[in-house]
C-alpha cells in the first residue's frame, strides 16, 4: 500500500530524465529552479587529545610522590592522601580509562596487529609504571592505581588467608593475562575492560558533563545499560567492596593481571619498601601488621639434614618442569576451539552453516547482513577456518605459558632460602605502608625525628 | 665471611642484570612498535559503512556515551527532497505536515523546510539525534537512501574496543585512518 506512492513521486517530480544518472538513485535529486544551493555533508573533526596528555603528566608525578612517601618519607598517612587522590582523579574524574590494567590488551595487539597503531597515551600508561616499579617496588599499586585505591581504602576487617588458598588464587591472575592477551592479540576481544568490575562505580557521577568537556554527553555507567540498571551494573563492584573489607584487595592479589607482571617487575626492583627504617629486631611485632600476607617471616638456621626429601622433591619438580609447560599447551590447545567462539567470523560461520545444513529454520540478524553481502558461504568457512588455526597456536601458547608457570610456582616453593629479619615479599607487597606503624625502630625514629636511613644515605 | 660478602654481591648483581634485562625488554618492545609501525600503521578511528549497516537500533543504545556519539547524517547529494520523506514521515501517515505524531523522528530531530514547489530540504539537528537508525532504515527501504549513519568525532571518545561495534551484527564498524574519518554515501558510488 505503500509502493504505490514511491511510483507517483517521480512522475510529480519536475525535470528531465536522464537514465544514466538515475541508475544509483530511486528518486532523481532535483535540479532547483529557484537560487536555493544545496547543503553539504557536515564533517566535524575530532575532538583532541589533549586531556589524555595530562593524565601521563599526573601519572609520572603521582608515581614520583609514591616513591617518595613509601620509600622516603616512609609515611603511611601520605600515600593514603595520595590514594584519595588518586581514585578521584583517575577514578572518577576519568571515568577508569586509560589505566594501565587495560592497556595490555593495547600493547598485545599492536605486537600481533600491523593495522592498528597503539596510541602514544596508552603506551605510556603501560610502560610507565612498570619502569618505576623496576626501581622502587610495587609503589603503583600502593598509591596510584585507582582499583588498588578504592579497594585499599574499605580494607578494614581483614582477615589472615591461608598459605595454600592464597598461593593457589595467586596464579589466577598469569591465567587471566594469557587469556587476556590472546584474545586482544587476535582482535577478538578485550576481556579485561569488559570484566573490570569498578568502573561501573567510577561512572556513577555524571562528572563527564562537566569535567570531560563532552558537552551534553555523559559517560554511560559501564557501557550499555541505561541509567535505570544501575543496581545490577553495581552489584559486582558493591560485592568486591564487601567482600573487600575482610578479604584485602581481591582484585588486585588474585585477579589483576597487570600486577601479575608487576610482581615480576618488582621482585627486581632496585629498592623496595622495608618493614623497619634501620635494623630488623625481629620483635614479632609486624608479623600480623600485613592485610595481604606479605611479610616473610625469618626462617632461623635451617640443619642441612632437617628435610632429606626436599632436595628430591626439588630435583623431581624440575623434571616436571616440561611436562608441565606441555600439558598447559596441550590444554590450551583443548580449548582453543571454545575460545576461537568469541570471534565474529567463527560464530557467523557456525551459524550460516547450520542454517545451510538444514539445522535450523530462519535468520539472525548478521546471517541476513551476510547473505546481503555477496560473499558466498564457502569463503567465509575458510575465514572461519583460518581463524581457529590462529587460535589454536595462540591458545597453546598461552596454555604453556600458564603450565610454566604453574611449574615455577611449584618449585619456588619446594626452594627455601634463609631469612634471618622479617622482609617484605617484593612479589606480593604492595607498598602500602601499613606495616611501618608496627616496627618499634620506627617508632623510636619517629620520637627522635630523625630522617629515614635511605632519606641519610641518599643526602650524604 | 669473604664467602658471604662474596654470595651478596652475587645476589647484586644477578638482580642488577635482571632489572637491565627488563628495561632492554620494555625499551625492545616499544622501539619494535615505534620503529615498525608509525611508517606502516595510522591512527584509527571507528565508523561504520553506511552500505553494510542494518540500521538494528543498537548504535542508539550500546555507545558508551549518553546519548549516542552516532548520528544521523543526510547526504544531500543523494537526497530526492521528496514531498513525502519516508525518513521523515511515519509511513502510516496521510497527513503531510510536521506535526510530531506524524514524524516517524523519536526526538524530532529532522527538520523539514519548503524550498519550491515540489522540492523540501530535510537537516538533522544533530544535538536531538539519538542514533536509532529509524529514519535511516525509511528513508533507505522506499527513497534514495540519502539519510545514513555516521561516528561523529568531535563527539567519538575512540575507545578500544568500541562498544557497538561489539554488538554490530551487521559487521558494519570499521576502523578507518584518523586523517579520513568518515565513510560519507555519495552519487554514482552506490552500487
Amino acid at each position: 500500500m505503500i509502493r504505490p506512492a514511491v511510483a507517483v513521486i517521480p512522475i510529480v517530480m519536475v525535470g528531465i530524465l536522464v537514465p544514466a544518472a538515475f541508475g544509483d538513485v530511486r528518486v532523481r535529486p532535483p535540479e532547483f529552479e529557484s537560487d536555493y544551493r544545496a547543503l553539504s555533508t557536515e564533517a566535524p573533526p575530532a575532538r583532541s587529545a589533549g586531556g589524555q596528555y595530562a593524565d601521563v603528566t599526573v601519572l609520572i608525578v603521582a608515581l614520583t610522590a609514591a616513591g617518595y612517601f613509601a620509600i622516603y618519607r616512609r609515611s603511611r598517612a601520605w600515600l593514603v592522601a595520595l590514594t584519595v587522590f588518586s581514585l578521584a582523579y583517575f577514578g572518577f574524574w576519568r571515568g577508569g580509562c586509560v589505566c594501565p590494567i587495560g592497556a595490555i590488551q593495547n600493547v598485545a595487539l599492536a605486537v600481533f596487529d600491523s593495522g592498528y597503531k597503539l596510541p602514544l597515551v596508552v603506551a605510556a600508561f603501560f610502560a610507565i609504571p612498570l619502569v618505576f616499579t623496576l626501581f622502587h617496588g610495587r609503589t603503583f599499586c600502593a598509591a596510584v592505581c585507582p582499583l588498588g585505591a578504592v579497594q585499599d581504602l574499605v580494607a578494614l576487617k581483614p582477615i589472615r588467608l591461608p598459605r595454600w588458598l592464597v598461593d593457589s588464587l595467586g596464579l589466577f591472575p598469569y591465567l587471566y593475562l594469557a587469556a587476556a592477551v590472546l584474545l586482544a592479540a587476535m582482535g577478538s576481544a578485550f576481556v579485561i575492560c569488559r570484566t573490570d568490575p569498578f568502573v561501573s562505580l567510577f561512572r556513577l557521577l555524571p562528572v563527564g558533563k562537566w569535567v570531560q568537556g563532552l558537552g551534553q554527553q555523559q559517560l554511560r555507567p559501564s557501557g550499555g545499560a541505561m541509567v535505570a540498571g544501575r543496581f545490577d551494573l553495581l552489584l559486582p563492584v558493591g560485592l568486591f567492596l564487601l567482600l573487600g573489607i575482610f578479604v584485602a584487595r581481591p582484585y588486585c592479589r588474585f585477579i589483576c593481571p597487570y600486577g601479575a607482571m608487576l610482581r615480576l617487575f618488582s621482585r627486581i626492583s632496585k629498592l623496595h619498601v622495608t618493614i623497619t627504617p634501620g635494623e630488623c629486631i625481629r620483635c614479632r611485632l609486624c608479623e600480623d601488621s600485613c592485610p595481604f600476607g606479605a611479610i616473610l617471616k625469618p626462617t632461623g638456621q635451617i640443619p642441612a639434614s632437617a628435610h632429606p626429601g626436599e632436595k628430591r622433591r626439588l630435583a623431581l619438580l624440575l623434571a616436571l618442569l616440561p611436562a608441565l609447560v606441555l600439558a598447559g599447551g596441550v590444554l590450551g590447545y583443548a580449548v582453543s576451539g571454545l575460545a576461537a567462539r568469541v570471534e565474529h567470523t567463527v560464530q557467523l560461520a557456525e551459524r550460516v552453516r547450520l542454517e545451510e545444513t538444514g539445522a535450523v529454520a530462519g535468520q539472525t540478524d548478521l546471517s541476513r547482513a551476510f547473505s546481503e553481502l555477496g560473499t558466498t558461504n564457502r569463503q567465509l568457512y575458510s575465514q572461519a577456518l583460518a581463524v581457529k588455526g590462529k587460535y589454536a597456536v595462540g591458545a597453546s601458547l598461552a596454555g604453556a605459558f600458564f603450565g610454566l608457570v604453574v611449574a615455577l610456582k611449584l618449585v619456588s616453593l619446594a626452594v627455601r632460602r634463609k631469612r634471618e629479619d622479617y622482609l617484605p615479599d617484593k612479589a606480593t607487597c604492595m607498598s602500602c605502608g601499613r606495616c611501618f606503624a608496627y616496627c618499634p625502630v620506627e617508632q623510636h625514629r619517629r620520637s627522635k625525628g630523625t630522617l629515614p636511613e635511605i632519606m641519610v644515605k641518599t643526602e650524604q | 665471611m669473604a664467602k658471604e660478602e662474596n654470595k651478596t654481591s652475587r645476589r647484586k648483581f644477578l638482580s642488577r642484570s635482571a632489572r637491565g634485562t627488563g628495561l632492554v625488554a620494555l625499551g625492545g618492545l616499544g622501539g619494535l612498535l615505534t620503529g615498525k609501525r608509525s611508517i606502516s600503521a595510522k591512527d584509527t578511528v571507528w565508523q561504520i559503512d553506511p552500505y553494510k549497516c542494518i540500521q538494528c537500533g543498537q548504535c542508539a543504545t550500546e555507545c558508551v556515551l549518553m546519548p549516542s556519539a552516532v548520528k544521523c547524517v543526510h547526504s544531500y547529494e543523494l537526497c530526492g527532497y521528496c514531498f513525502r520523506c519516508f525518513g521523515y514521515f511515519d509511513p502510516n501517515t496521510t497527513d503531510f505536515n510536521s506535526a510530531a505524531e506524524n514524524q516517524l523522528c523519536p526526538t524530532g530531530a529532522i527538520n523539514r523546510r519548503f524550498i519550491e514547489e515540489p522540492y523540501y530540504e530535510y537537516t538533522i539537528d544533530e544535538s536531538l539525534c539519538i542514533g536509532c537508525g529509524k529514519c535511516v532504515k525509511g528513508c533507505g527501504t522506499f527513497g534514495n537512501g540519502s539519510l545514513f549513519l555516521q561516528v561523529r568525532h568531535d563527539l567519538c571518545l575512540n575507545c578500544s574496543e568500541c562498544r557497538i561495534a561489539r554488538s554490530c551484527p551487521a559487521d558494519a564498524f570499521v576502523r578507518v585512518p584518523a586523517d579520513q574519518p568518515y565513510l560519507f554515501k555519495k552519487r554514482d558510488e552506490q552500487i
